[in-house]
C-alpha cells in the first residue's frame, strides 16, 4: 500500500515535470543544440583525422553529453525551487525519496532523448562504427551516473545565488570516474583492447553507490 | 480586554536568552599543550629531515621534501576523513558543533592539499624533469582539492544558513566517498600509458632512519592537523558568537 | 475562554485540561535563522473548530509561525503539536491532515487548472480526485477555466485556485497566509464561508491578515505577535481594530 503510493507520486511527479517540459520544450531543444554544437566545435578544436579520430572522438562525445547535461539538469528543479513550487510538493504526504527519484527519471529522459539525437550524428559527423548494441550499456550507464548525482547538486546549487557556476563546479570532479570509464569503454567499441579495465563495472558500481547515498540525503538537500 | 503585558512586566521573560552553552568561549589549557607539541615536533621533524636523514643516492637532497610531502598527503587524507563523519554526525544529529568542525577540518585539509601538490610539484621538476604527470596519486589529489575547494565555495555561498550547512555535509559525504573510485578509475586509465610511473621514494629498502623521520614528520603534521583544526574551529565559533550578539543588539 | 495568555506564571494554566482535544498546540517555541531569532518563546493552544487570525505587523513571524506548523520549516526551540500529533515526530502524518495556503499561490503556470488540481490529489493520494476537483472547480466558480492553463488565469482567478489547492484534501487544520491578498469582492465573500463552513464542520482554520476589520469579523479567537514574541491570546471579540494597532506600535517603539 505505502509502496503504491510512493509509486503513484513518483509517476505523478514525473508526468507534471514532462508535461509542462512538452509544452515549453524549451529545455530539450537547448540541451540538444548544445550537444551537437559541442560536438562540432571539439571537431575544428583538435582538427579531428583517420589517425586520432579513435582516440580523440569518443571524449567529445562525453564532454556534450556532460556538458548538456549540466545545462538540462538546473531545469527540472531550479525552475520548481525558483518559484516556491518544491516548499509545495514538501507540503504534500510524499517520501522525499519519490521526489528524488521523479526529479532523476525526469533528468535521465530529458538527457536520453539529447543522446538518441546525438549519437546517430555523432557517428555520421566522425564516421566511427559507435552506433552499434555496444554503446546502449554504456550509455545507459553513464547517464544514470551523470544524472544520479546531477539530480541531487542540481538541488544544492538552485539554493544559492551562484547556480549556473556553482553546478559544474561541484559536479564535474566528481563525476571523473564516469567519464574517464565511459570514454575508455567507447573507445573500446571502436578499438577493443584485450585485457582492458572492466569499465562498465566501475560505471554500474558508481551508480549504485550514489544512487543510495543521494536518495538518502536528498531531503536533507530540499528541505529546511 | 486581556493583554498578556509586554516585557518590562516580567523581567523573568525579559532576560535575553544566553548563549548556547557550545558558543561560551573557553580557553582549554590542553590547547596549549596541542600547539607546543606541534610546535616542536615540527622543529624535529625539519632537523630529521635536513641533517638526520640521509642524502638519498638516486635523487640527492630533493628527496628530503619526502619528509614534508607524504605527512602533508596524510594529513590532507585525515582531513577529508574529518569531515566525513562530522558530516554524516550533523545529519544525524542536527548540531551545529559538527557542522563547525566539519567545515574548520575542510579549511585546513584544503590548505595541506594545496601544498602537497606544490611540494608533489617541486619535487617532479626535478626528478620526473616536469612540473606534473597525469600519474594516479597526482591526478586523484588534484581532483580532491577541487572537489574541497568546492566545498568551501558552497560554504561561502550559503552563509550560516542551516540549508547551507546541510547542503555541504551532503557534498562531504559524497565527495569522500568518490575519492577512492576515482582513485581506481584514475589508476587504471593510467595502466594503459605506462612509461611514466616512477615509484616515489623507496620505502622497501630505505634505511631506518628515513623510515624515522618520515613516522616523526607523520606525528608531527598531525599534532599541527589538530591544532589548526582546533583553532579554526573555536575562530568559527567566535564569529557564530559574535553575530549571534550582533542581531540580539539589533533586535532589544 | 479556552486559549489561553502567554507568560503566565504558573506553566498548568498554559496546558489544556486533560481530555480537551487541542488542534494546534505550541508551547515555548523559538524559531532562529541563521542567527537571527524571528520567534522567541511563543505558546498558546487553539481548540478544534476555532477559527483563530494570527496578527502582526511585516516581520512579526507570522509567516514563519505558520510555515512551522505546516512542517516547512522546524522550531529551533520548544514543542508544538496538531491534533495530538508531535510536530517533529509525526511530520509525515500531519502532511495528511493539514492544509496551506501561501501568500504566492505556486501552482504549475503549464499545467491546467484542473490538471494542478489532479496533480495535488494524487499527491494525497485521494481516490476520487477527478469527482472533487470537478466540485470545487465549481465551488471557487471556475468551471469555465477548467481546461485553461494557470499562465492565462488572473491574478485572482489563481488565488481561488490556490484556494482549492488548499482544501483539496479536506484538512482538519487549514493554515492560510494573507489568503485575500488579490482577492476580489466576490472571492473575499468566498474565503469567508469557507472559514465558517469549517468552523461549523468543526474543522480548524488559522489565517493570517493585514485586513484588521475582516480578521477580526472573521475569527473566533486572535493571536497577535509583535518582534517574535505574543502580546496577546484570546477572543477576537474582546478587540478592536484601534486596539490591534496600539499593540503593533508598541513594538514600533522598541525596534528603531
Amino acid at each position: 500500500m505505502t509502496f503504491r503510493l510512493f509509486w503513484n507520486q513518483m509517476l505523478a511527479i514525473l508526468w507534471k515535470d514532462l508535461r509542462c517540459e512538452l509544452r515549453t520544450r524549451q529545455v530539450w531543444i537547448s540541451m540538444a543544440m548544445f550537444a551537437l554544437l559541442v560536438l562540432i566545435v571539439f571537431n575544428f578544436a583538435f582538427d579531428l583525422r583517420v589517425d586520432n579520430k579513435a582516440a580523440v572522438a569518443p571524449g567529445a562525445l562525453w564532454i556534450a553529453f556532460v556538458f548538456a547535461s549540466t545545462l538540462g539538469l538546473g531545469r527540472t528543479i531550479t525552475a520548481e525551487q525558483e518559484k516556491g513550487l518544491m516548499d509545495r510538493l514538501l507540503l504534500c504526504p510524499v517520501d522525499r525519496k519519490a521526489i528524488y527519484f521523479a526529479k532523476l527519471l525526469g533528468n535521465l529522459v530529458f538527457i536520453g532523448v539529447v543522446e538518441v539525437i546525438a549519437v546517430p550524428i555523432f557517428a555520421v559527423l566522425y564516421d566511427l562504427p559507435v552506433f552499434t548494441g555496444g554503446i546502449i550499456p554504456i550509455v545507459v550507464l553513464g547517464t544514470i551516473g551523470i544524472a544520479a548525482l546531477g539530480t541531487i547538486f542540481s538541488a544544492i546549487a538552485a539554493n544559492t545565488q551562484a547556480r549556473e557556476v556553482l553546478l559544474p563546479l561541484l559536479l564535474f570532479p566528481l563525476l571523473v570516474p564516469v567519464v574517464i570509464a565511459a570514454v575508455k569503454a567507447t573507445q573500446a567499441l571502436v578499438n577493443p583492447v584485450s585485457g582492458d579495465a572492466p569499465w562498465i563495472g566501475l560505471i554500474a558500481a558508481f551508480d549504485v553507490i550514489f544512487l543510495s547515498i543521494s536518495a538518502v540525503t536528498f531531503q536533507y538537500v530540499i528541505e529546511e | 480586554m486581556q493583554i498578556a503585558s509586554s516585557r518590562p512586566a516580567q523581567p523573568g521573560t525579559a532576560t535575553p536568552t544566553p548563549l548556547p552553552p557550545w558558543l561560551m568561549p573557553v580557553r582549554r589549557y590542553g590547547e596549549y599543550v596541542l600547539g607546543a607539541a606541534a610546535a616542536l615536533s615540527i622543529l624535529a621533524t625539519i632537523w630529521a629531515a635536513f641533517v638526520y636523514a640521509p642524502t638519498d643516492a638516486l635523487q640527492g637532497n630533493v628527496q628530503r621534501i619526502e619528509y614534508f610531502h607524504v605527512p602533508m598527503a596524510w594529513v590532507a587524507y585525515l582531513a577529508f576523513f574529518v569531515v566525513f563523519v562530522a558530516s554524516i554526525l550533523y545529519l544525524w544529529r542536527k548540531n551545529a558543533r559538527w557542522d563547525v568542525l566539519a567545515r574548520a577540518s575542510a579549511e585546513v585539509g584544503t590548505v595541506f592539499t594545496t601544498l602537497v601538490l606544490i611540494t608533489g610539484s617541486l619535487w617532479g621538476r626535478t626528478v620526473w624533469g616536469t612540473w606534473w604527470q597525469w600519474d594516479a596519486r597526482m591526478t586523484t589529489t588534484l581532483i580532491l582539492w577541487f572537489i574541497y575547494v568546492g566545498y568551501l565555495l558552497l560554504r561561502s555561498y550559503t552563509g550560516l544558513s542551516e540549508g547551507g550547512a546541510r547542503a555541504a555535509a551532503v557534498l562531504g559525504i559524497i565527495g569522500f566517498i568518490d575519492v577512492p573510485i576515482n582513485y581506481l578509475s584514475v589508476t587504471w586509465w593510467r595502466t594503459l600509458h605506462p612509461s611514466y610511473q616512477v615509484p616515489l621514494g623507496s620505502e622497501a629498502q630505505a634505511p631506518a632512519s628515513v623510515v624515522l623521520a618520515l613516522m616523526l614528520g607523520l606525528l608531527a603534521f598531525t599534532l599541527l592537523y589538530a591544532f589548526l583544526t582546533v583553532q579554526v574551529y573555536r575562530l568559527n565559533k567566535i564569529q557564530r558568537a559574535a553575530q549571534v550578539l550582533r542581531v540580539r543588539a539589533e533586535m532589544e | 475562554m479556552s486559549l489561553r495568555m502567554a507568560n503566565i506564571p504558573d506553566p498548568s494554566l498554559s496546558l489544556p485540561p486533560v481530555g480537551h482535544q487541542s488542534a494546534v498546540e505550541v508551547a515555548n517555541v523559538g524559531k532562529v535563522y541563521g542567527v537571527r531569532p524571528v520567534l522567541r518563546g511563543i505558546s498558546f493552544s487553539v481548540p478544534t473548530g476555532v477559527s483563530l487570525a494570527l496578527l502582526g505587523p511585516n516581520g512579526a513571524g507570522k509567516t514563519t509561525l505558520l510555515r512551522a506548523l505546516a512542517t516547512l520549516t522546524t522550531f529551533t526551540t520548544g514543542t508544538a503539536s496538531i491534533l495530538g500529533l508531535d510536530l517533529r515526530a509525526d511530520a509525515a502524518q500531519i502532511r495528511h491532515i493539514i492544509g496551506y495556503v501561501g501568500h504566492q499561490p505556486h501552482l504549475y503556470d503549464e499545467l491546467t487548472a484542473s490538471e494542478n488540481l489532479l496533480f495535488f490529489a494524487r499527491m494525497y493520494g485521494l481516490p476520487d480526485g477527478p469527482r472533487r476537483t470537478t466540485e470545487l472547480l465549481e465551488r471557487v466558480g471556475l468551471r469555465l477555466k477548467t481546461s485553461d492553463r494557470v499562465r492565462t488565469l488572473s491574478r485572482g482567478q489563481v488565488q481561488r485556485l490556490a484556494l482549492a489547492r488548499g482544501i483539496l484534501h479536506d484538512p482538519a487544520v487549514l493554515l492560510l497566509d494573507e489568503p485575500d491578498t488579490g482577492l476580489d469582492e466576490d472571492a473575499a465573500a468566498l474565503l469567508q464561508t469557507i472559514i465558517n463552513e469549517r468552523q461549523q464542520r468543526g474543522q480548524t482554520t488559522l489565517f493570517t491578515t493585514h485586513q484588521l476589520d475582516r480578521a477580526l469579523s472573521l475569527s473566533t479567537q486572535s493571536v497577535v505577535l509583535v518582534n517574535g514574541r505574543l502580546v496577546y491570546a484570546g477572543p477576537a471579540a474582546d478587540l478592536t481594530p484601534a486596539e490591534v494597532r496600539a499593540l503593533y506600535a508598541t513594538s514600533k517603539r522598541r525596534t528603531p
